[in-house]
């Protein structure tokens, strides 16, 4: 294996500029009071600041080119702008639209839907369960001519898309329109409601093929990966809220007559938890700069940085909740909404062990044979 | 106590169904079912005759209570109750007088009355000996005002465990007494709380010139801290060395659906589910054998590394569970505010049972006090500055 130099892992002049614009826009549109609010709304997407992130400061297509409706920036950039997104647990179809569909669109080529859902004007969503580990099509997507039928639970950012991108059980991926009379798409009780999955129904709706075999199944894996490798960067600005709101906590609430912030057991779990984040800062760069450079290393980097990335913003979610003692544990406070982000995002695409399990093919660290087989001597006779 | 021996296995066996031969479930009324059995000394036998017990050994409890489930004997409510069984009536036991015993044990053995405990306060937590609850002695009785949090099942409690501060010039945990509230006196008014997991399973309890007359008060004024003392021990028992059968708690959860749904099963998570599960057997032991210790005395502090352990399995094992459920785990299945239905723990989702677990390294003490007890009081490591300690109450800084 030839060694790489490692792309900067350091955030540009440009990435912070824009990390101020979204975090000053998420801090009036999208305080944790409203974002509570909305979990319990029937509309639990917050469509005005999906529109002012599109419109005012173009979030949508940053990793799209200038002359399809992007802003010509890259992934790196997108990135930043998840981990603003993880950091405000924003309920915006952004993973779900610009970047898992945008990034099957650019591997399909499919310049007019992605004109449109670069500017933010449509939102699409991939239809596969959120959580599975592999990226493949649901077994009841299927294409018969120009008619679509699936039946897809748990789907990702899924509520307010226009368009629905099917990948079919034959390896086809179709476009159907949301609107279509075929189309039902029914809100699920989510663990995480600031990111609320639907269940997806289309019978028979009208499809547009957007492309079919090794070009299809090709796009699906990259975008995937992309996605993956993206995720990290949304978890990364939860553990990263989830440890500034417990160490704020600790300076500021006191038993005993003192600060709790001065006992060393609570100091020793931040300061783990502050090695843990800026690991997975690290690797969510890493990741990021991967996606953004197309580069071969990106599978490796997109398994690592899940690998690492799902269990720190858990267990920075979960210690969050303990170092606030009983306020942790209730619904007025925002420490849940972040453990349950946290949570299910470690699900989406695949929990931490697929990862690791997908990682050690790619880096050819294979398990042990199955149980027996070593061993057939063993077996009774 | 009597002077005979303690009664055996045998005898204790005939009494029951001596017991059950005059008194048939579901053929009489419930209640009256219930309070026949606490007057027989059927209820808790380890406890004094004339208080539901015959003064036998606490090891004989489980096959009179087999004896009487087998015969469909009605619930005490127990479920509701744990605060009532596990915390009140071992501090009635240990500091109430006899009076105080007569009066409370028996309606709160059959479910009749269910308890709450006010000791936590917004500044109040792990520090609970900084209680700024006051009682005020007048001639009517004390007075009491302040503010209580995370009170559970304050809405459906008839008796509360009071922590209040009665002499605020002493140090602090010199200055506290130990009362009995009546839950329907006026000035106590309930409000409920929300969790993590939707539902409002505590409550803020607001005090306002409540009265408490004087045999409400548990012990000696100012011995607050040590009756207090007993009930979290008690407490922490009840939490953390419950003795379930095998595969008995969370990672009866778990187990099902690794055995249920191979279509689940990875091969990386095998050996961490065996690992819970060898962490889950390892504690119920271990709380057997606390149990077994401790039948004779008052728990120790040894009770706290069993709540500790379990709070540790009941996340892990619950965290497991969402992993391997991937997308089922992403639903839940109700996030509206009600009042929960205590004991439906495994007929929830896992993810309910994933946010409910974050509680139990929170209640009843947090994992880090349950350390600090460990290393202090177990290990006798020297404790931390408490440069609160020897100053009034009331000059300490909040
Ligand atoms: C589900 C639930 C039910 C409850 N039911 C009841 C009830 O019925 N009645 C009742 O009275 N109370 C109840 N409580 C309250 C519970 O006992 C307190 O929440 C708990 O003791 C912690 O207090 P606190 O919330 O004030 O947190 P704090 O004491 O403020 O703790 C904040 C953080 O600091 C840490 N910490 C504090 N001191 C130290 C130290 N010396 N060393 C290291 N770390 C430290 C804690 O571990 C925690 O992580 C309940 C709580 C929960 C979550």
């Amino acid at each position: 294996m030839t060694v790489e130099q490692i792309p900067s892992l350091l955030y540009s002049p440009i990435e912070d500029d824009l990390r101020s614009s979204v975090r000053s826009v998420l801090a009036d549109h999208a305080s944790w009071q409203s974002v509570l609010a909305l979990t319990e709304s029937v509309a639990t997407v917050d469509q005005t600041l999906w529109r002012v992130l599109a419109d005012e400061v173009g979030v949508t297509g940053l990793a799209i080119a200038e002359e399809h409706g992007g802003a010509g920036a890259s992934w790196r950039e997108t990135a930043v702008v998840l981990e603003e997104l993880g950091r405000a647990v924003a309920p915006v179809p952004f993973l779900g639209s610009s970047v898992f569909s945008t990034a099957l669109l650019l591997g399909l080529r499919v310049d007019d839907l992605l004109e449109s859902v670069a500017s933010g004007t449509r939102v699409a969503a991939v239809v596969v369960s959120a959580a599975q580990q592999v990226p493949r099509a649901h077994r009841s997507a299927i294409l018969v001519g120009d008619s679509a039928s699936a039946h897809v639970p748990g789907v990702l950012d899924a509520l307010t898309a226009d368009i629905l991108l099917i990948p079919t059980a034959a390896g086809d991926i179709v476009a159907v329109e949301a609107s279509d009379p075929g189309v039902r798409i029914t809100p699920v009780v989510s663990l995480d409601m600031t990111r609320q999955l639907a269940d997806i129904r289309v019978d028979g709706a009208s499809a547009r093929l957007l492309g079919r075999g090794t070009a299809a199944s090709s796009a699906l894996s990259t975008a995937w990966t992309i996605t993956a490798a993206l995720l990290a960067s949304e978890q990364l600005g939860v553990a990263e809220w989830c440890l500034e709101a417990g160490v704020g906590y600790l300076k500021e609430r006191r038993q005993f007559g003192q600060l709790i912030g001065s006992y060393q057991a609570l100091q020793h779990r931040c300061a783990d938890l502050w090695v843990e984040i800026a690991q997975a800062r690290a690797v969510a760069r890493y990741a990021a700069a991967c996606a953004a450079e197309g580069s071969g290393d990106l599978e490796i980097a997109a398994a690592l940085a899940q690998s690492v990335c799902s269990e720190v913003a858990v267990s920075a979610a979960e210690i969050c909740v303990q170092l606030h003692g009983g306020i942790g544990f209730t619904w007025e406070f925002p420490a849940h909404l972040y453990l349950k982000r946290a949570k299910s995002a470690a699900l989406v695409l695949g929990a931490a062990d697929g990862h690791r399990a997908r990682l050690g093919g790619l880096i050819d660290l294979t398990p042990a044979d199955a149980p027996g087989s070593a061993h057939p001597a063993e077996e009774p006779s | 106590m009597s002077a005979s021996p303690p009664l055996d296995g045998g005898s204790l066996a005939a009494l029951t169904d001596a017991f059950l031969a005059t008194h048939t479930p579901g053929s009489m009324d419930d209640l009256e079912f219930l309070r026949a059995r606490f007057d027989a000394g059927l209820a808790v036998v380890s406890q004094p005759a004339g208080l539901g017990g015959l003064g036998a050994s606490a090891e004989l409890q489980e096959q009179v209570d087999l004896a009487f489930a087998n015969a469909g004997s009605p619930d005490n409510r127990s479920a509701y109750n744990i605060i009532g069984l596990g915390m009140a009536a071992p501090t009635l036991l240990r500091f109430g007088t006899s009076a105080q015993q007569q009066r409370w044990l028996r309606p709160l053995w059959t479910g009749e009355n269910i308890w709450c405990q006010l000791f936590s306060e917004p500044g109040a937590g792990s520090d609970l000996a900084s209680v700024a609850t006051s009682a005020v002695r007048t001639e009517a009785g004390w007075v009491i005002n302040g503010q209580k949090v995370w009170t559970s099942l304050a809405h459906e409690a008839s008796f509360a465990l009071l922590l209040a501060r009665t002499d605020p010039d002493a140090p602090k945990h010199r200055g506290m007494s130990y009362f009995v509230v009546d839950m329907f006196s006026p000035g106590v008014d309930v409000r409920p709380l929300r969790q993590v997991t939707g539902e409002t399973e505590f409550n803020e309890v607001f005090l306002t010139d409540v009265l408490v007359p004087e045999e409400n008060r548990l012990d000696e004024v100012g011995n607050g801290w040590k009756v207090a003392t007993g009930t979290l021990m008690n407490e922490r028992m009840a939490l953390g060395a419950a003795t379930p059968p095998r595969e008995g708690g969370p990672i009866g959860s778990l187990t099902d659906l690794w055995r249920t749904r191979p279509d689940l099963r990875r091969p990386a998570l095998h050996d961490r589910v065996l690992r819970l599960w060898v962490q889950a057997e390892s504690l119920r032991l271990m709380a057997a054998r606390l149990r077994q210790q401790q039948l004779a005395g008052q728990p120790g502090p040894e009770g706290s590394g069993a709540k500790l352990a379990y709070a540790q399995l009941a996340q892990e094992t619950s965290s497991l569970e969402l992993d391997l459920l991937g997308d089922e785990g992403l639903r839940y299945d109700d996030w509206t505010a009600r009042r929960p239905e205590i004991g439906d723990l495994g007929d929830r989702t896992a993810g309910f049972r994933y946010l409910r677990a974050k509680g139990n390294s929170i209640e009843g003490g947090t994992s880090e006090v349950m350390r600090n007890i460990i290393a202090e009081r177990v290990l006798g490591l020297p404790p931390g500055p408490r440069p609160d300690r020897d100053t009034p109450w009331k000059e300490l800084p909040r």
